[in-house]
């Protein structure tokens, strides 16, 4: 099977067996519903004031909700010993990662573009910059969580402690793309500043780290 | 591992005493900021020291991912801890000198955020390998430090940029242009001295993980024994 193929087919199996169980979104979904829920009640904020800090909370609750879903990714394939099996087959092992990373990226997307409404309701958001560029921040945004996301917990599955070793390791990474997505977002939301920087430095991120991944993939994949 | 002990300790004794007596009796006392200035001698050579040791688990960490020999892994691991170890003091001494120089413990600047988030990605590097399961733990702690030393850049030209949209509430401070000559000497000596210590804890640190490797195999070789 191609490359390409084995992409496919992994994450078609990814995504019939969410589509069925949903078990991934519906907690992602809820959790960052009670994210946004407690915020609002901890900052009460104004009008104008959660155009300055919605950037920070939504980007905040979308990376907690991230790790719901990148928790799961590998968790699935221990069963059954199907991550072993992987291992012994000659597929490509950056195809399979790839499959994940998209997976992971399609539940996060799904996740925003059901969350985003409930941002506006409940903190009174009106974009005062142009809002396709929000979309651009997202989509480079979510991408630079994923991938990663998704390395890392390939790693933290070797580890005693799996589901507090993802955040441990992924967070003080993520930093700099974290520092770019609520920077964008607010300087849109606000229409004080170009997000044009920002949003140079998450490609190169993403460029940077995808191209990282796929070159080591294979190694901590294999890993003995 | 004791003979090594038996001669390293008085000498690293010997370096700290000597540093601090240069640090604190030989070089002159600052002008504009007094004895306060003297942290500078502990400082910026600790900040030397821990990039040093993060640049060799750099190192060899890709050294181990190409050859898998299990001495560059403990290099590794020893210089990440080592780097650790000095990123603290660097982050302990900064804010101490901050505080009456330039009225503030800490300002989210380019240069401190870099080396917090630096300090945390090591941390974190410590942590994973600290809970990897059994043989996994090179590699994936290799792999990690690739990732690690790939963000310092991103971190920092982020971080600079972030600074200078919002502007922090002091600027500058510090020695920047020119230190004048009884100054730089002590500095330098201490520099070497500090780089000298760092050698000496990554060599000790560098022989136990060998030996801890050697204890753990040997572990697995009776395991499999008794199995037999």
């Amino acid at each position: 099977m191609s490359t390409f193929g084995v992409t496919r087919s992994t994450l078609a199996k990814d995504l019939r067996m969410e589509w069925r169980s949903k078990d991934a979104i519906n907690s992602m979904l809820f959790f960052s519903l009670l994210v946004v829920v407690i915020f609002s009640f901890a900052f009460n904020p104004t009008a104008e004031e959660s155009r300055h800090i919605a950037g920070g909370l939504m980007w905040v609750a979308f990376l907690f909700a991230a790790v719901v879903a990148l928790n799961q990714t590998w968790a699935r394939e221990l069963r059954n010993q199907v991550l072993d099996a992987y291992r012994v087959s000659p597929a490509p092992a950056n195809s399979l990662f790839l499959a994940k990373a998209i997976g992971n990226f399609l539940f996060v997307v799904i996740l925003e573009c059901l969350m985003a409404p409930l941002f506006v309701v409940f903190y009174e958001l009106r974009s005062i910059g142009p809002v396709w560029q929000l979309i651009v921040v997202a989509l480079l945004g979510t991408w630079a969580l994923v991938v990663n996301g998704t390395f890392f917990a390939a790693l933290s599955i070797r580890t005693r402690n799996r589901e507090i070793m993802l955040p441990l390791i992924l967070f003080p990474i993520s930093i700099p793309a974290l520092l770019g997505m609520v920077d964008a977002t607010t300087s849109i939301l606000t229409g004080e500043a170009s997000p044009v920087f920002w949003i140079k430095l998450l490609t190169v991120y993403d460029i940077v780290f995808t191209s990282v991944c796929l070159l080591l993939f294979e190694v901590v994949l294999n890993a003995e | 591992m004791k003979k090594l002990a038996l001669i390293s300790i008085p000498l690293t004794l010997f370096l700290l005493a000597l540093s601090s007596y240069l640090a604190l009796a030989v070089a002159p006392t600052e002008s504009t900021m007094g004895d306060v200035q003297r942290i500078f001698y502990y400082h910026v050579p600790s900040g030397w020291v821990a990039g040093l040791c993060f640049t060799i688990n750099f190192l060899a960490s890709i050294y181990y991912l190409w050859s898998r020999s299990p001495a560059s892994d403990a290099v590794a691991a020893a210089s990440a801890e080592v780097g650790v170890v000095f990123g603290a003091v660097l982050l302990i001494t900064g804010p101490l000198w901050a505080r009456p120089v330039w009225g503030i413990w800490w300002t989210w600047d380019a240069r401190l955020t870099t080396t917090l988030i630096l300090w945390l990605i090591y941390v974190s590097y410590l942590v994973l390998r600290r809970f990897a399961a059994g043989g996994q733990t090179q590699v994936l702690a290799a792999a990690f430090a690739i990732f690690g030393f790939a963000d310092v850049p991103i971190v920092y030209f982020s971080i600079r940029w972030f600074r200078t949209q919002h502007p922090a509430p002091v600027i500058g401070g510090g020695p920047d242009s020119g230190l004048a000559p009884p100054i730089l000497h002590v500095f330098l000596t201490n520099l070497a001295l500090f780089t000298v210590l760092g050698m000496i804890y990554l060599v000790l640190r560098y022989k136990l993980q060998m030996q801890e490797q050697a204890l753990e195999s040997a572990h697995a070789q009776a395991a499999l024994k008794g199995v037999a």
